[in-house]
């Protein structure tokens, strides 16, 4: 699921200190797994805002929405009538879902809750933990379902460093080698022969933040190389 | 506003211990403060953040949760989930302006009626320290949020 965080109040109360009737809009899924954009959440945030308004003597009025999921466009119209009545949208989805709301309602402008930080999973009771950079060319199956981008700090394709120590990590010692444990992954697994495999340097110009290019200029682009 | 002013405190304790104990404070005579409105929850695990930021929304002009002795909790740890969750609301007011220093959380056994009483002394005199609940005095007020209604 995805991680965020709440942005600090402050960051909030300013950003909508502008507008008269407020909309919080919470995601019913990943961010309120995680305790931050829920509607429990969205009703505690709206409720902050409510006070700190009429502290500062401020003519506020804050409302609280949730759909299931804001990165969907089913959803997202459920919002249409409580949109209608806003003057600005808060919303406490992840950064995709925020921009998927502020596309379907242009007219309205929307403003971010939350700092998205990971994908990651639920570890323990309040604990996440990122497991995925979602890097386009998933290297799970070779290292043991381990993923070395997300857990090794150099992001190591072929580790470990000579830093790791007893299993454990040069950068910090509280934190495992994420290569001694992919060893001992694929050696309970019987597969250890995985690790002979040389896993190719990266093209990162692949990681460019979310490019999007139109098949046509692919074409062209490729003819010139 | 020029009448005097008389706090309004409202305290959500559980069934088990503290109410007992502010049960047994009547019965053995003690004198406390009478600012103090009780709400009484099987448990206060049961007290959500929410809870309490409304209560201040209403007007409150301190809160006071009060659960069991640490260790004591009939539900196991419904008040050590109070106590974290009075931690960070205290942080919200905090940070909306109001100061956290209008909640709090005791843990008060079933016996320990001087303890109640002590406890309500000691949130009546921060009470008039802190001075009135700016909220509970704005009139009219000037925000709404519709949560009840999405709660119901
Ligand atoms: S909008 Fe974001 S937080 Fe909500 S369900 Fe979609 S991915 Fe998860
Ligand atoms: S290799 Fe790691 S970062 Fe890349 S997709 Fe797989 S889990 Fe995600």
């Amino acid at each position: 699921m995805i991680v965020a965080e709440r942005k600090p109040f402050d960051e909030i109360a300013a950003a909508t200190s502008g507008f008269r009737k407020v909309l919080v809009a919470a995601c019913g899924t990943c961010v309120a797994v995680c305790l931050t954009g829920g509607e429990k959440e969205a009703g505690i945030l709206a409720a902050q805002l409510d006070m700190a308004a009429t502290l500062g003597d401020r003519e506020q009025v804050f409302s609280v929405g949730c759909v299931e999921r804001q990165c969907d466009r089913e959803f997202l119209e459920e919002l249409g009538p409580q949109i209608a009545e806003a003057d600005a949208v808060i919303s406490m989805a992840c950064g995709a879902g925020i921009q998927f709301l502020a596309e379907a309602y242009p007219d309205t402008p929307v403003l971010s809750g939350v700092n998205t930080t990971f994908i990651g999973v639920n570890e323990d009771v309040g604990v996440w933990t990122e497991r995925c950079r979602s890097c386009r060319d998933c290297v799970l199956s070779i290292t043991g379902g381990v993923c070395p981008i997300a857990l090794c700090p150099k992001g190591m394709l072929n580790g470990p460093c000579g830093g790791a120590d007893q299993g454990k990590c040069e950068t910090d010692r509280e934190r495992d080698c994420a290569w001694s444990v992919i060893y001992r992954r694929l050696e309970n697994t019987g597969r250890l022969a995985n690790l002979e495999e040389v896993i190719e340097a990266r093209d990162h110009r692949d990681l460019l933040p979310g490019r999007q290019v139109h098949p046509a200029y692919q074409r062209r682009y490729s003819a010139h190389e | 506003m020029g009448e005097k002013y008389e706090p309004k405190i409202l305290a959500l304790i559980c069934t088990y211990c503290t109410y007992t104990a502010a049960d047994m404070a009547g019965s053995m005579r003690l004198q406390y403060p009478p600012n103090v409105r009780v709400i009484k929850l099987l448990c206060t695990g049961k007290v959500d953040v929410i809870y309490l930021l409304e209560a201040f929304k209403a007007g409150a002009d301190v809160v006071m949760v009060s659960g069991c002795e640490i260790g004591d909790c009939h539900f196991l740890e419904g008040n050590l989930r109070a106590k974290e969750r009075v931690a960070h609301a205290k942080t919200l007011l905090d940070d909306l302006g109001l100061g956290g220093d209008r909640l709090e959380m005791f843990h008060i056994g079933a016996s320990d009626a001087p303890k109640w009483a002590e406890a309500v002394k000691l949130m009546t005199r921060r009470a008039h320290e802190l001075g009135p609940n700016p909220l509970g005095r704005k009139k009219p007020r000037a925000a709404q949020t519709n949560i009840e209604e999405l709660r119901a």
